[in-house]
């Protein structure tokens, strides 16, 4: 288990050497993306359209800040991951089609997204969920937003960040996902042990 | 007091209360995270449970939201025959969540299914959600705020079971809900199960046992016994925090239930995430309002 400060952009070589367990620090620039900008941003690159930030090399992260606007200027007041596994449907393409090298969420994801994430050179990584004022120092301010017409938690949040961290990869570039062994794990104690224990067929 | 002095007041109160399910975990709940870190000693484990406990003491001492989902806005009202406000409280609550969206910030989380839109205040068609129990005999209201996110609803449920596979099939139903859930609802989780004549009954029950605190059993020493049975084979599925693997994959596990019909046998699940947020209040007859899950808020003059 090694630990990286990664600055972005990130280059292909810099997420193929992460395995599941590693822990990453993030600095520079993350979008944030979930369920309904997803979409559009599907919907976009499928009519051949260019997305408002170009997410080739960036960190993709699912989630959706608490904000309040100073005099103008946005401001994240909290922010913290959103689970991911909503997001599994759209990301194997959004992978394929943007570049993107790293996303951070919670709850972990699927194989589609793993198939890409070894294909195309990516990883994903896990924040603590609910640690939101934590991370919120770690944002060092909101260089711009778009899609606010989707609501606040869906819009598409162009951030600076310094040391975002700790992110721990659950789907490296290798093929492995951390969370599929930990649920293999889970099912043979809940079939070997407890439901035996406890008289449950 | 006027009315509108009453009411003014108790806005203010309400705002405060939700203010603190917000920003302040209670600390049944905290108290749970710090023996799981005690208890853990996989580090990526100990690593995230420190992460939460650290967020949890910023966010108190910021006056900032523990967790950016700051949920779905749940009231419930336990409310006496002789409360004399009763009526008052449906529009306090409301304007009560559309300020403390303002103030506190929290994030606007209701959008409306059909037309899609966001009204950015945390109110909607039955938003906020008020549940009500009426309490014979008393003459105060008891209100509780649940700010309830988003991500451990992912795997709430029902099921209308055969009454053959009893409590055993109700507690496969469980575990196997949480198995599904993984890392998903943000453990440690807690969960509340109900049981009864059918799914909308069980429903009813698994969110009220939400409102009961952490490592508080049932007073029926047969269903407190089943919580622990439960408790213990949930802990030993060994999801630990956030899915680092560990052994505290629930903080708790509660189970309420009403008689079932001789036909049925009905069960639902519900999760809460690690960051569960309740604050509760009692108003007096005369406005006065005590603060239950928050008392260092009685210092303050609201």
């Amino acid at each position: 288990m090694a630990e990286y400060s990664l600055r972005t952009p990130l280059s292909e070589e810099d997420v193929r050497k992460l395995d599941i367990g590693d822990v990453v620090y993030i600095t520079g620039t993350v979008v944030t993306l979930r369920d309904a900008g997803h979409r559009r941003a599907l919907e976009l690159l499928a009519r051949g359209e260019r997305l408002p930030i170009d997410l080739k090399d960036l960190v993709l992260y699912h989630a959706g800040p608490v904000v309040r606007k100073v005099d103008d200027r946005w401001e994240v007041v909290v922010i913290g991951p959103t689970t991911s596994t909503r997001m599994e449907v759209y990301e194997y393409e959004m992978i394929e089609k943007t570049g993107l090298r790293m996303i951070i969420g919670k709850g972990g994801m699927g194989p589609r997204t793993a198939e890409a994430c070894k294909k195309y050179g990516a990883v994903y990584t896990v924040y603590p969920g609910g640690a939101a004022a934590l991370q919120a120092s770690q944002v060092k301010r909101v260089v711009d937003v778009y899609w606010l017409d989707l609501g606040v938690p869906d819009a598409m949040w162009v951030l600076e960040v310094e040391n975002l961290g700790p992110l721990t990869v659950v789907i490296d570039s290798k093929g492995r996902n951390f969370y599929d062994e930990v649920y293999a794990e889970a099912r043979r104690k809940i079939d070997t042990e407890i439901y035996p224990r406890l008289g449950i067929k | 007091m006027s009315i509108a002095s009453i009411e003014n007041k108790l806005l203010e109160a309400t705002v405060k209360l939700i203010e603190a399910a917000a920003v302040w975990l209670p600390d049944d709940v905290e108290n749970a995270l710090l023996k799981a870190y005690e208890i853990e000693n996989i580090p990526a484990t100990r690593s995230f449970l420190k992460a939460m406990i650290d967020n949890v003491k910023i966010a108190r001492e910021k006056r900032l939201p523990i967790c950016q989902d700051t949920g779905v806005v749940m009231f419930h009202a336990a409310v006496g025959d002789k409360f004399p406000f009763t009526g008052l409280l449906p529009s306090i609550l409301r304007k009560a969540t559309v300020e403390a969206t303002k103030r506190i910030p929290l994030r606007p989380n209701t959008i409306d299914v059909f037309t899609g839109k966001n009204p950015g205040d945390n109110t909607g068609r039955y938003m906020p959600w008020i549940d009500w129990d009426f309490v014979e005999g008393s003459d105060t209201a008891e209100i509780t705020v649940l700010l309830k996110g988003g991500g451990s609803e992912v795997i709430g449920r029902a099921k209308n079971l055969i009454p053959a596979e009893g409590l055993k099939g109700v507690m496969k139903y469980v575990i196997e809900a949480v198995y599904e859930a993984g890392p998903q609802p943000c453990p440690p989780i807690i969960v509340s199960v109900g049981i009864g004549p059918n799914v909308s009954t069980a429903m009813k029950l698994a969110y009220k046992g939400l409102l009961r605190p952490v490592g508080q059993r049932h007073e029926i020493p047969e269903v407190a016994k089943f919580e622990e049975e439960l408790l213990r084979a949930i802990n030993d599925i060994g999801f630990g925090a956030h899915g680092m693997r560990g052994k505290v994959t629930a903080l708790d596990v509660h189970v309420d239930y009403a008689p079932r019909h001789p036909a049925t046998l009905s069960v639902a699940v519900v999760i809460n995430c690690w960051a569960a947020r309740r604050a509760s209040m009692r108003i007096y007859p005369d406005g006065r309002v005590e603060y239950l899950t928050h008392p260092h808020l009685n210092k303050e003059v609201v």
